[in-house]
């Protein structure tokens, strides 16, 4: 990782008390059980707080599946957060750290539903999008060269998988964890495909006398 | 969609930029700074660039920030 990517950790004065959430959910017996069961319930909360603010894409979902897939999201962030509580640093509230896997798991579950049975836009589909915008009188002359050396170099210098990543989540609007599941991989490297193909693009547009530097981008 | 919009899209933020995983991994941390007005980009470099990068960790910030954020209004 690049050093100036090297977040700074919140300073925790040296008597912080131990996470009281840590420590029940660490416990044996009745504790730990009463621990689980309230964690759950807060991760419920968060499962149906995402599928509640994501209206349009469960439109199609009724009352019962919704609530289904807000079980099965707590259900897997439960076992995600328990699996994972020795990494919680007590950088933020517990239930923050909580929350983001529940948030998570409701995200992908919609996302994945509502894209089911449904074909990832062609390649051929976005192209429009990028003569749309170099085409049209009215446009100065700089801006059609830009867009159609943009073309150009999607087409020449991105290898299949970047021109296949930036097409679909760029200008398909396909979600990612979507275009992942699909392509057998993970948002993560999908991702780095994409910021790959993103370098290259602007070093090469650079290179033929556009303004865009690569910034000083260092590789994910 | 408007031409910013799409260079944007397709050129990305062209700054040093966190990683899914690294998103993931701060972004607790990164939301509780922003929801109690602390300068969270300072503290989390990086986040910011990666956010108008990534639409689904974006949606996945903005999802936990209203959510703490109403928390805190209660």
């Amino acid at each position: 990782m690049a050093t100036a990517l090297m977040t700074t950790p919140t300073q925790m004065p040296a008597d912080s008390p131990p996470c009281a959430w840590v420590e029940r959910l660490r416990a044996d017996g009745p504790e730990r059980q009463a621990a689980v069961a309230e964690l759950h319930g807060l991760l419920l909360k968060a499962a149906r707080f995402e599928i509640g603010r994501r209206g349009a894409e469960v439109r199609h979902l009724r009352g019962g599946d919704q609530e289904d897939l807000a079980q099965q999201a707590a259900d897997d962030a439960l076992m995600a957060v328990l699996r994972k509580l020795d990494s919680f640093r007590g950088e933020s509230r517990f239930t923050t750290w909580a929350y983001k896997f529940a948030l998570l798991e409701a995200a992908v579950k919609v996302r994945r539903r509502a894209w089911q049975g449904r074909e990832v836009p062609l390649e051929e589909e976005a192209w429009e999008a990028l003569a749309d915008a170099g085409a049209g009188t009215e446009r100065p002359v700089e801006e059609a060269e830009l867009f159609a050396a943009l073309r150009g170099e999607i087409e020449r210098s991105l290898s299949p998988r970047q021109r296949e990543v930036l097409v679909a989540v760029a200008l398909n609007d396909v979600p990612i964890d979507v275009l992942a599941e699909r392509l057998g991989s993970t948002r993560g490297a999908l991702y780095k495909n994409l910021h790959d193909a993103r370098r290259k693009l602007r070093r090469a547009l650079a290179a033929r006398g556009f303004p865009f530097g690569a910034g000083g981008e260092e590789e994910l | 969609m408007k031409h910013d919009e799409l260079l944007g899209r397709v050129l990305g933020p062209g700054t040093q930029e966190l990683t899914c995983e690294q998103c993931f991994e701060e972004l607790d941390r990164y939301v509780e700074l922003e929801v109690a007005g602390e300068p969270a980009d300072e503290r989390v470099p990086g986040m910011r660039a990666h956010l108008e990068g990534c639409p689904a960790c974006a949606e996945d910030f903005r999802s936990l920030r209203d959510l703490v954020a109403g928390e805190q209004e209660r």
